[in-house]
């Protein structure tokens, strides 16, 4: 061996496989949009060439290391006796004792303190940051709206509903609503509402058709709080940001959206119509009050709810 | 004390007194000399700014941020109204938040900039690998505070891009949906999703950047800069055998070349 041997860059062989490895890694990240077997061709790609890529890296270590062969010196003098208790003990140098003693001990000690202090300040201070967001999302009441009498919702029509989903938070909590009254069917009225949060990254849907300004209305219910409701005649309803568009039932027709328009439950109580929770849908056979529709738990924008890929998003978080 | 020769030379020790009086009790003039005064290759040039354009640009962000800072309220049925009076109503407060919100496209610009130069030189590789991967690290925490100042002027454009933002976060697989709820704060974005997003802006985020710009200056000047790629190898008895030429190994520790 040279003398310099210590200084010497550890510069890798030159190797063309990470060229493959990006390729596979390419082909995989493709394939979990488009297709699953591409994945499994740009998996076992990227496998083969990240093999090839580190034989090639490690070309220079293999032939360099020299193993020596292991040496142990000859037990000198007899070995303690071992059925003579403490003397079965391995004899410690002086020095030895010194170093595993109480510097050891100290150091331990200090970093032992140290890091429990550390978790028992940031502990609390992490879960501040983040359990407020996951814990006591699920309040019912608050988000029940109430959005006046029947006769606010004409037989067939969609209205825009604007109303505060949670009055006591603010403007922050306003939402929009695509109401539309299907008459009533077996003595119980039927309403398709469909909210307005697009199912590709959540942008406000709109109206394709004419809204009726003039014919706004603005009432403020028994909770205080402002509704308002505008007559609309939509085709169907778009979104401006990424052109997903969707059906009067909220099906996709087009764009990139992964499933239908989120709807809400609703309930009437003492002839108004309340909103109670939002939920998923991926897409509704039929139309109005005879439609089937295909529910899931509310899930995110851009989540899938069926299909393979639904199993990308196997826990969520509480809503 | 030995009586200085002439006027002049006296006049020098008075004015370097304080200078001295600092260098003596901490070192630190030696440190900033030694930072500022370093030696770098013969024939760099413009190219080699790029890294220190970014630096200022980043200052500039971070000062123009503390005094945007005593005027904008991070609430949701205010902050509008601050943006509006900063930037209509207070003195000059049209300027820096011009020059907050360009500077930072500005800086982000000079980042991708910097990384191209650094790439298309070669200066990525051994022994600076490492700064490299810093420098990857800077780009990501650059491009999160981008993101979270994006939503603060609390516009139908920052509202709605905020929400696009958050979304496709929440559609990366299996942590995704939570990734995007921590970011706003609930289930849905609330009243705390502004102030959220402004605690990371101008607290966290800056801090993360500040120490990894730190690593990186430090790893600068531990490693020394790059020479460009087509310098000639005036026989450099450093030089790796068979590398191409500017390609030479650091000297062993505690060894000045």
């Amino acid at each position: 061996m040279e003398p310099n041997r210590h200084d010497e860059p550890h510069l890798p062989g030159p190797s063309l496989w990470p060229i493959g490895f990006a390729i596979g890694v390419a082909c995989v990240l493709v394939g979990l949009i488009v297709s699953w077997p591409a994945v499994a061709v740009g998996a076992a790609i990227a496998v083969v060439s990240g093999f090839l890529w580190i034989r090639d890296a490690t070309r220079g270590m293999q032939t360099e290391v020299v193993h020596e062969p292991e040496r142990r010196g000859a037990v000198t003098g007899p070995a303690p006796p071992a059925a003579a208790g403490d003397a079965a003990l391995p004899v410690m140098e002086e020095e030895e004792v010194e170093r595993y003693g109480r510097n050891v001990f100290l150091s331990a000690t200090t970093l032992g303190v140290g890091g429990l202090i550390t978790g028992i300040v940031t502990v609390p201070a992490v879960g501040f940051m983040v359990a407020p967001a996951f814990v006591d999302q699920h309040d019912e009441h608050s988000k029940n709206v109430d959005l006046g009498a029947l006769d606010n919702f004409p037989e067939g029509k969609f209205v825009i509903a604007t109303f505060l989903r949670d009055p006591a938070q603010g403007e922050v909590t306003r939402r929009t609503a695509y109401v539309r009254n299907n008459g009533v069917v077996n003595g119980a009225p039927s309403f398709t509402i469909i909210s307005n949060r697009c199912a590709h990254l959540g942008c406000p849907v709109q109206p394709n058709g004419p809204i009726d300004d003039k014919a706004e209305k603005k009432f403020t219910t028994t909770k205080g709080e402002e509704v308002r409701v505008v007559p609309v005649s939509p085709a169907g309803f778009g979104c401006p940001c990424h052109g997903g568009q969707y059906d009067t039932e909220g099906n996709r027709t087009a764009g990139p959206p992964v499933r239908g328009l989120d709807r809400y439950e609703f309930s009437i109580v003492r002839g108004h119509l309340i909103l109670l929770n939002t939920y998923s849908v991926t897409k509704v056979e039929g139309t109005g009050s005879s439609a089937k529709i295909h529910a899931y738990g509310l899930k995110g924008p851009g989540e899938h709810a069926d299909g393979i890929e639904r199993l990308l998003y196997p826990v969520d978080p509480p809503h | 004390m030995a009586r200085p020769a002439t006027r002049r030379q006296q006049l020098i020790q008075v004015a370097n007194y304080p200078l001295d009086w600092l260098e003596e009790r901490s070192g630190l003039v030696g440190g900033v000399k030694y930072f500022l005064f370093r030696k770098v290759p013969r024939d760099i040039g413009w190219w080699h700014t790029l890294g220190s354009a970014t630096l200022t640009a980043f200052l500039v962000q971070a000062t123009t941020g503390v005094i945007l800072a005593m005027y904008y309220k991070p609430d949701p049925n205010s902050a509008y109204e601050s943006i509006q009076r900063i930037t209509n109503d207070i003195t000059l407060g049209w300027l820096v938040r011009g020059m907050h919100r360009w500077g930072a496209s500005v800086f982000i610009i000079l980042m991708f900039f910097h990384m191209g130069r650094v790439f298309l030189f070669g200066a990525y590789k051994y022994p600076r690998e490492l700064n490299w991967i810093v420098g990857v690290l800077i780009l990501a925490t650059g491009m999160f505070e981008g993101f979270t100042g994006y939503l603060l002027p609390w516009d139908q454009t920052a509202y709605w891009a905020s929400v696009v933002g958050i979304n496709i976060n929440g559609t990366a697989p299996f942590l995704g949906p939570f990734l995007a709820q921590f970011l706003r704060g609930g289930a849905e974005i609330g009243p705390d999703t502004l102030p959220r997003f402004y605690a990371l802006h101008m607290l966290a985020i800056p801090g993360a950047l500040f120490a990894l710009i730190g690593l990186h200056l430090y790893l600068v000047v531990r490693l020394g800069v790059g020479t460009n790629p087509w310098t000639p190898d005036p026989e450099d008895d450093g030089r790796v055998d068979g590398a191409r030429p500017g390609l030479t190994r650091p000297a062993p520790r505690g060894v000045r070349k």
